[in-house]
């Protein structure tokens, strides 16, 4: 990085120091958080996606749906989450394979299982054996993202489920009684009036995903969890030019810090989302803000 | 829901598609943290005596290799399911991993594991003793009568060493000899090497077979012109066994 980095054993401290912090594996590190911001703000929209769109299946009055719906969020929500993400993201990388494979290779004849071994032809590999690293690595975040978004999707359903029966039923008979339809009582009264129920468990959820992401690594996606043992473990002299002992203490304070200083300002955002969905709602919060208005 | 599922599918049937077609590329599966084996370098890049092996080997196969890390506990799921093609990884050949993969000849030979403890006096047999899981260190100190305690990465190993979790730690010699340099007087070689394995070899698909052949020629002439050996020898100094 820096002109003086060429011999680092013969600097000082200093210099050694603003060395060691810019090495192309350091950038992996600040790379990562890029990674993991990214991940996020993906993934929260697309899970609470599944979310509403599980909820709504399990209070649906059409019995398959309401089938899929409740067993949707009961088996992701009772499945461990590193077995989920162990299993589940090869099967799911397997199932797009298969999907490939019939499309592309019609004329196979060979079997795809081939006692422990996956094969598809080449064609149908997912990136293609010889597509470019970056492929591979899009690839695993979108299966990370997919992942995150079943598991997390079947927590937010059960608490989007709980929220819309929160309603209080007094609303849903005034809608009826204005006449106005299932549907737009649905889109209407019930959905805007439930977030307020909703957030408090959503904004659980959300919290535990920011910190679920070294599951990442599972999926071969490098997070910042990663990189920081990585980095922080003890290096000896033969394969680097910055040794140190065991330093992860160091680097776990860091992301200790990023960690809450990430969770300090989720709390004020997800304050002023509170605020703002309480306005005009029938619930104590909604009273207060009427009475001091 | 439907839609974001049938796009994602859409997308994975077709994005790639353009790419097909072109040289085929061998991908080299390895952890990046059992140095001198395999780890990453200051730029992030993998390193080690098995970078150099690999690239060799690839050279002499007329293959394009590119090196991927992924973590130890699922190296060999992402192999069987196709995520890269083989295993270089420090990875000793056992009885119980050649009924799930297959691999190539050893291009390391059988090596002795070494205990290391923070003091002359542990005690081996009924103490407590840290090792990677998954690996033959950890099934031969489940067979000591030790306590066995087990991490994901050798790294973990050695700190429960230091920070006094564990008694001593079992792992290859080769990892540990480094470390026990380094440490100045910290940690130090206790009792006999413990001979485990059937050496080192690279990691491939049973359904392989034809890339298989291929590695193992080339390990066999690299054996032969003394390649190998010369690498060893780097890698591991003087002492070590070679070919």
């Amino acid at each position: 990085m820096f002109s003086f980095c060429t011999d680092p054993s013969t600097l000082d401290s200093w210099r050694w120091m603003a060395c060691y912090l810019t090495t192309g594996k350091h950038m992996s590190l600040y790379w990562s958080f890029g990674t993991v911001l990214l991940l996020l703000a993906i993934t929260a929209p697309v899970a609470l996606a599944f979310g509403f769109a599980g909820a709504t299946a399990a209070r649906s009055r059409i019995a398959p749906l309401r089938w899929i719906g409740k067993g949707y969020t009961a088996i992701v929500r009772g499945v461990p989450d590193i077995a989920f993400f162990l299993f589940f993201v090869i099967a799911l990388d397997q199932a797009f394979e298969y999907l490939r494979h019939k499309v592309k290779c019609p004329g196979w004849d060979q079997p795809i299982r081939q006692g422990n071994d996956f094969i598809v032809c080449a064609e149908a590999k997912l990136p293609l054996g010889n597509a470019a690293q970056w492929l591979h690595e899009v690839y695993g975040f979108s299966l990370a993202v997919l992942t995150f978004a079943i598991v997390f999707g079947a927590f937010a359903a059960n608490v989007l489920f709980g929220a819309m029966r929160a309603v209080p039923r007094a609303q849903i008979e005034t809608a009826e009684a204005y006449g106005l339809n299932q549907r737009q009582t649905f889109w209407r009264i019930l959905v805007p009036q439930m977030w307020v129920y909703a957030l408090p468990g959503l904004s659980n959820l959300w919290m535990v995903l920011i910190k679920a992401t070294p599951l990442l690594f599972l999926l071969g996606v490098e997070d910042i969890v990663y990189w920081a043992r990585e980095l922080g473990g003890t290096k000896t002299p033969q394969f680097t030019d910055y040794p140190h002992v065991d330093w992860r203490m160091w680097y776990f304070l860091f992301l200790l810090i990023f960690y809450l200083g990430f969770t300090k300002l989720s709390e004020t955002v997800l304050d002023r989302i509170m605020l703002r969905l309480t306005h005009g709602q029938a619930t104590s919060g909604g009273e207060a803000q009427r009475k001091a208005a | 829901m439907k839609s974001i599922l049938l796009g994602t599918v859409a997308l994975a049937l077709t994005s790639v598609a353009a790419f097909a077609g072109s040289h085929s590329v061998v991908r080299m599966g390895t952890e990046g943290a059992y140095p001198p084996y395999n780890f990453l370098n200051d730029d992030g890049e993998v390193d080690g005596f098995e970078r150099e092996v690999g690239d060799e080997m690839c050279a002499r196969a007329e293959l394009t290799c590119e090196w991927v890390t992924n973590e130890w506990d699922s190296i060999i799921p992402n192999l069987v399911s196709g995520n890269y093609d083989t295993i270089i990884a420090g990875m000793s050949i056992t009885d119980e991993r050649d009924e799930v993969i297959d691999f190539t000849q050893d291009y390391f030979p059988p090596t002795a594991s070494a205990y290391v403890a923070a003091s002359a006096d542990a005690d081996l047999m009924g103490g407590v003793v840290a090792a990677q899981s998954a690996t033959i260190q950890a099934g031969y100190v489940a067979s000591t009568g030790a306590a066995l305690i087990e991490f994901a990465t050798p790294e973990e190993t050695i700190a429960a060493v230091r920070a006094g979790e564990a008694d001593a730690v079992l792992a290859d010699r080769d990892y540990l000899a480094p470390l026990v340099d380094a440490s100045g007087g910290e940690l130090v070689f206790v009792g006999d090497p413990v001979p485990l394995g059937g050496g080192v070899g690279m990691g491939l698909r049973e359904s392989d077979g034809e890339m298989l052949a291929k590695f193992d020629a080339a390990i066999t002439s690299m054996k032969e012109d003394g390649t190998l050996n010369a690498l060893l020898i780097k890698w591991f100094g003087e002492d070590t066994q070679t070919y």
